[in-house]
Parts: C-alpha cells; sequence; structure tokens
C-alpha cells in the first residue's frame, strides 16, 4: 500500500466519530466490519488486537478536539447544555474537520455551519449565535495584530474633511440581541484556560468542567467592543451611536461621513452630538483603537493640501 | 560532539519548556534556565499576550523551537501559510535549531492534530527527507527530526523504528531530537530493546534529547508528559548521553503541570548524567 493511500484509510477511521461509549465504531462509514478494516494496515500483538490499536488513536482524536471546543466555546455549552454541546461538536467536525495547523482555528466556521445547521440551536438560536460570535470575537482579540497606535502629532497635516482613522485589527464590534457578555464572564469564572496542546501529549482523562446553569436571559439589545488593554481582553458596552460610528470608520468612511451613519436615526440632540463625539473619540484614543495612518495616506494628504 | 551542525554548534544544557502556567513565575522571579523549548504553533500569531510574553522571554532567555504540526511524514506538500508564520516566528526567536516529529497527521488539508506513526518504508522514508529538506532550506536554519511514541505499527513496514529513522535523517542530512521516553513506551508498546534503538541512533546527528513521564494502562503505555520521569527513562537517557555526549536536554510536562520549582527540580535531575559524560564518550 503505498504512503498516501494508507494515510487516507488510516485517517478515515481515526477522524470517525465515536459510539455513545466513546469508543470505535464496529462498521465503517461503507458498512464493512471496521474489525476487518483495521487488520487491512494495522498489525495486532500479544496485547491488542488491530482494532484495539487503532481505537487509541481514534479515541485521542476526538477527545482532543472536543477538549479543544470546550475550552475555546464554555459559554456556547453553558447555553446549549453539555449533551447538546457535545453532539453538536461531533456533527460539526465531522462536517467540517480542521484545516489549520493550529486548534486555535478549529471553531472559525462554527457560525457559518450553525446556520446551515439550526436544528442543534432551534429553541435558542438568538442566544447561541450570539454566544459563539462573542466566544469566536474573544479569540480574535486574544491573539489578534495590534499596529502602532495613533498618537495626536500623528494627525499633524492630516486632519481636516476626508480623513479616515483605521481601527485596530484586533477590536470587533458586536451587535447582540442577548446581555451574553455577563453570562460569559459568569461561565468563566474559574475556567481552566492553561492547558497547552504540547508534543504527545494526550489527554486520556476528559475535562468535563461543571456547566453552569443558565439564567434565563431577557432579550436585550447590546453593543459591545470586544478588544484588549495591556493583552487582557474586556468587553466594553457602547451606545448604539457609538457602534454605528466605529463600524462606519471601519468600513473606510471619512470621519464627517461615519457621524453622519451614526446619527441618522439617533434620539441625542442635535446639540449635544459634538460633545458626544469628541467624548467617544477620546475614549477610544486613550483605549488605543486607532491605529496610525500608514505612511503613503500621510504623503497623499500632504500632496493634496500642497496642490 | 555535543554541538554539531545539527544544533547550529550550540552547547545548550538543560532545558524546560515554557508553558503559560509558569509564565508568572518566570517573568517575576527570573529563575536560572538555561533555555526555554517553545511550541512553536502557540506562538504562531498576529499579535497578543502570547508574543508579548515571548519577547518579555527572549530579552532574558535562550529560546528553542519545537513544533508539533509539520508533519514530515505527511503524503502532502507542507502548507505554505504555515511554513510563512513558523519562518517570522525564526525570525523573532533567534532559535538555533527547530524541531518537530517524525510522523503523519495530515490527509489533503484535513487536520487530526495528533502525531500519527509512520509505515516505515523506503517510499516513506523518502518521501519524508525530501519535505524535510524543503522545511530547512525555507526556514535557513537545521532541522531535528524526533522520534515519536507509537501504539500500532503497520503490516506494510519494511524495517525497524530506528532503522527507518536513520534512513530518513541520512537522506535528509538532518538531525535528531532523540526523545528517549518515547523509545521507551514503545519499546513497551512494541516489545523491542529500547538498548537496541539507543545504540542504533548515529549519535553525530543528536542534536537535542527529549525526557518526559508517561502513563501506564493496562495493555499499553501513552505518551502523556503528566508525570515524573521514571528511572528506566532516566537510565535509557544514561546511555543515550553516553553516546551522544553532553547535549541540550529538555524535559517535557505538558498536563497535570506541577509549579515550576518542582518541574525544574526533576529537569536538573539530568545533571547527575551530563557530569559523567564530561569525563568521556562511550560509542
Amino acid at each position: 500500500m503505498r504512503l498516501a493511500s494508507l494515510q487516507k484509510a488510516v485517517a478515515r477511521a481515526v477522524m470517525q466519530p465515536l459510539t455513545r461509549n466513546e469508543r470505535m465504531q464496529r462498521t465503517t462509514p461503507r458498512g464493512g466490519r471496521m474489525s476487518a478494516y483495521a487488520a487491512r494496515f494495522i498489525k495486532p500483538n500479544n496485547r491488542l488486537t488491530s482494532f484495539e490499536r487503532l481505537e487509541i488513536y481514534n479515541r485521542q482524536y476526538w477527545f482532543r478536539l472536543l477538549s479543544s471546543m470546550i475550552e475555546d466555546f464554555p459559554g456556547l455549552r453553558a447555553v446549549l447544555g453539555e449533551r447538546r454541546f457535545e453532539s453538536m461538536s461531533k456533527a460539526y467536525l465531522t462536517e467540517c474537520p480542521s484545516r489549520s495547523f493550529t486548534l486555535r482555528n478549529l471553531g472559525a466556521h462554527l457560525e457559518e455551519w450553525l446556520h446551515q445547521h439550526p436544528n442543534w440551536i432551534r429553541d435558542k438560536q438568538v442566544l447561541a449565535l450570539d454566544m459563539l460570535r462573542l466566544e469566536w470575537a474573544d479569540i480574535e482579540a486574544f491573539d489578534g495584530k495590534a499596529e502602532t497606535a495613533l498618537r495626536s502629532e500623528d494627525l499633524n497635516g492630516i486632519a481636516g474633511p476626508g480623513l479616515r482613522l483605521r481601527i485596530q485589527p484586533y477590536v470587533r464590534l458586536l451587535k447582540l440581541h442577548y446581555p451574553v457578555d455577563d453570562l460569559l464572564l459568569e461561565v468563566k469564572e474559574g475556567h481552566d484556560e492553561s492547558a497547552d496542546f504540547a508534543s504527545n501529549a494526550f489527554q486520556e482523562r476528559r475535562k468535563r468542567s461543571k456547566v453552569r446553569a443558565v439564567a434565563k436571559l431577557k432579550p436585550a439589545q447590546v453593543f459591545l467592543v470586544v478588544h484588549r488593554v495591556d493583552f487582557s481582553v474586556y468587553f466594553r458596552r457602547i451606545k448604539q451611536e457609538e457602534y454605528l460610528l466605529l463600524g462606519a470608520l471601519r468600513n473606510g468612511k471619512p470621519i464627517e461621513r461615519a457621524i453622519e451613519v451614526a446619527f441618522r436615526k439617533s434620539s441625542v440632540p442635535t446639540a449635544d452630538r459634538a460633545e458626544f463625539v469628541q467624548h467617544s473619540f477620546q475614549t477610544w484614543a486613550t483605549l488605543g483603537w486607532f491605529c496610525r495612518p500608514d505612511e503613503n495616506v500621510r504623503g497623499e494628504k500632504s500632496r493634496e493640501e500642497r496642490a | 560532539m555535543p554541538a554539531n551542525r545539527f544544533n547550529n554548534f550550540t552547547d545548550y544544557g538543560i532545558g524546560i519548556g515554557l508553558r503559560a502556567p509558569h509564565y508568572d513565575h518566570i517573568l517575576s522571579r527570573k529563575p536560572v534556565v538555561d533555555w526555554f523549548e517553545i511550541i512553536s504553533e502557540n506562538f504562531m500569531i498576529d499579535g497578543g499576550r502570547p508574543l508579548h510574553i515571548l519577547d518579555q522571554i527572549l530579552e532574558q532567555y535562550r529560546v528553542v523551537q519545537h513544533g508539533v504540526s509539520m508533519y514530515f511524514g505527511s503524503a502532502g506538500r507542507p502548507d505554505r501559510e504555515h511554513l510563512r508564520r513558523l519562518k517570522d516566528l525564526v525570525k523573532r526567536t533567534g532559535t538555533p535549531w527547530v524541531s518537530d516529529h517524525l510522523c503523519w497527521g495530515s490527509v489533503d488539508g484535513r487536520y487530526t492534530h495528533d502525531l500519527l506513526p509512520m509505515p516505515y518504508t523506503f517510499e516513506a522514508a523518502k518521501i519524508t527527507a525530501q519535505k524535510i529538506q524543503e522545511v530547512r532550506d525555507f526556514l535557513e536554519v537545521p532541522v531535528a527530526v524526533e522520534n515519536v511514541s507509537s501504539y500500532a505499527e503497520y503490516h506494510v513496514s519494511e524495517m525497524t523504528e530506528w532503522e527507518f529513522l536513520n534512513e530518513v535523517v541520512e537522506r535528509a542530512d538532518c538531525g535528531i531530537l532523540l526523545d528517549v521516553n518515547n523509545i521507551y513506551v514503545s519499546s513497551r508498546n512494541h516489545s523491542f530493546d529500547p538498548l537496541t534503538y539507543i545504540n542504533s541512533v548515529p549519535a553525530d546527528r543528536v542534536a537535542q534529547i527529549h525526557i518526559a513521564g508517561h502513563s501506564k494502562f493496562q495493555k499499553y503505555i501513552l505518551d502523556t508528559h503528566d508525570h515524573p520521569v521514571i528511572d528506566p527513562v532516566w537510565k535509557l537517557y544514561d546511555r543515550a548521553i553516553q553516546r551522544a555526549g553532553h547535549t541540550a536536554t529538555l524535559l517535557e510536562w505538558d498536563d497535570s503541570i506541577p509549579s515550576f520549582q518542582e518541574v525544574q527540580d526533576e529537569a536538573l535531575k539530568a545533571n547527575r548524567f551530563l557530569a559523567e559524560t564530561q569525563l568521556g564518550v562511550a560509542v
């Protein structure tokens, strides 16, 4: 058997879902006997059959990936409940196996997949998707890229009409229908995030951190920024106008146009808007959310002014 | 012999795996550690705390990179994004060499995130060696491959594991990260003499040594890195450094991680054996 064929055959068995008892299935996806399938390429020894030897890898695969899902999405697990979360994770990983060298990206397609398979979140769709988006934003804010923060002197020569400000890549903006930020903080309290995937270490014992009861959250619209300060991730609630303003800036709108977007349907009195905007920009600049403009942008602006 | 072209002519001593539960202790107490080994994939990211911690560590310590997902033995080509990020990290850390495992773990772009055992065939050795060369040429640092612990063997194998290791490293002209705990684990799982393995390894290619603990189950042993090193593994280590000389040695402890002091005390037990090798190298 050639290397590529052997690896495909082994991977097919290793990535096949486990039984309810967390053992390797007795049949292959094509309906054959797994024991015969395993015996085709795995040697038995005097203690373990071919099936049992292959099963060690099958179980390792699922234990490792499910542990990673539990670690990354404790909030979604709390919302769905332990059993449904596990079943959902198995279905997701079976249809969308990891295509990244790092487990960090394991849940990258989960939101898209849940939109296609809403039965997994049938009675809690909005809450579950809110929580998932928050937890993915948390992951991205944790290790996302940070560019040099804008300083006031960076604006010299470029401030004025048409100025576009860029938002830090690690900053995530969320419009939520439930206050899942509070719930996630509660769920994560005492959650162990210290585990490293390293070398050949395999966790036979499953991390079965107790799922906290989810308080019956009442819907409430929340505008949230997931950001970081001194390398720790924070959730900061903002007003709708701030959300719209930041979103418009992120989409490349010039400041004056972004302000228009922010206040189009605002209840903030016109007389108070200038102060509102000034205060918002001051806060965001202090938090380092704006990036220093590109050198070429600053150059273009200077040339425009000279012309 | 210990400082060789496979570890970039360095003479590192005993190192410790850099793990998140120890960050605060290391940065606040600044313990004396010869070098830290990092899991490359944990730092192949765009920003944030992990890279900030790494930069602080790099200000005071020497760091060597160890990978877990290059999968030299997978039949497919290396992932370009993986290579690009790994090279960025190599530039950041200044690692004298990089290591990863002699195993496979991905098929057609799908990752198992496990270290799956190779079939010991000449075809597999050739494909694996080509990939190691490709990675080394791209990264522009020496590469060492680590023997993995395994729980299964294939009918198609044409040679022993140590013959396969030798075939690969000779073809690729690369170094070896000799994991003596993995040799012990595999020897128990596959009923071979671990000393035969140790004595067959080309000592002049050993760039680094790993030691670790493991877990015993009823019918097999699992490489869990969650216990102290047992005496039979220390004996294998003793033999390995008798042959290879005073080699960079790293204790792996990745699960149920105790205090930094406990990990360091366990790692420094290697000094007992290293001191003796100063007197001479056996072959």
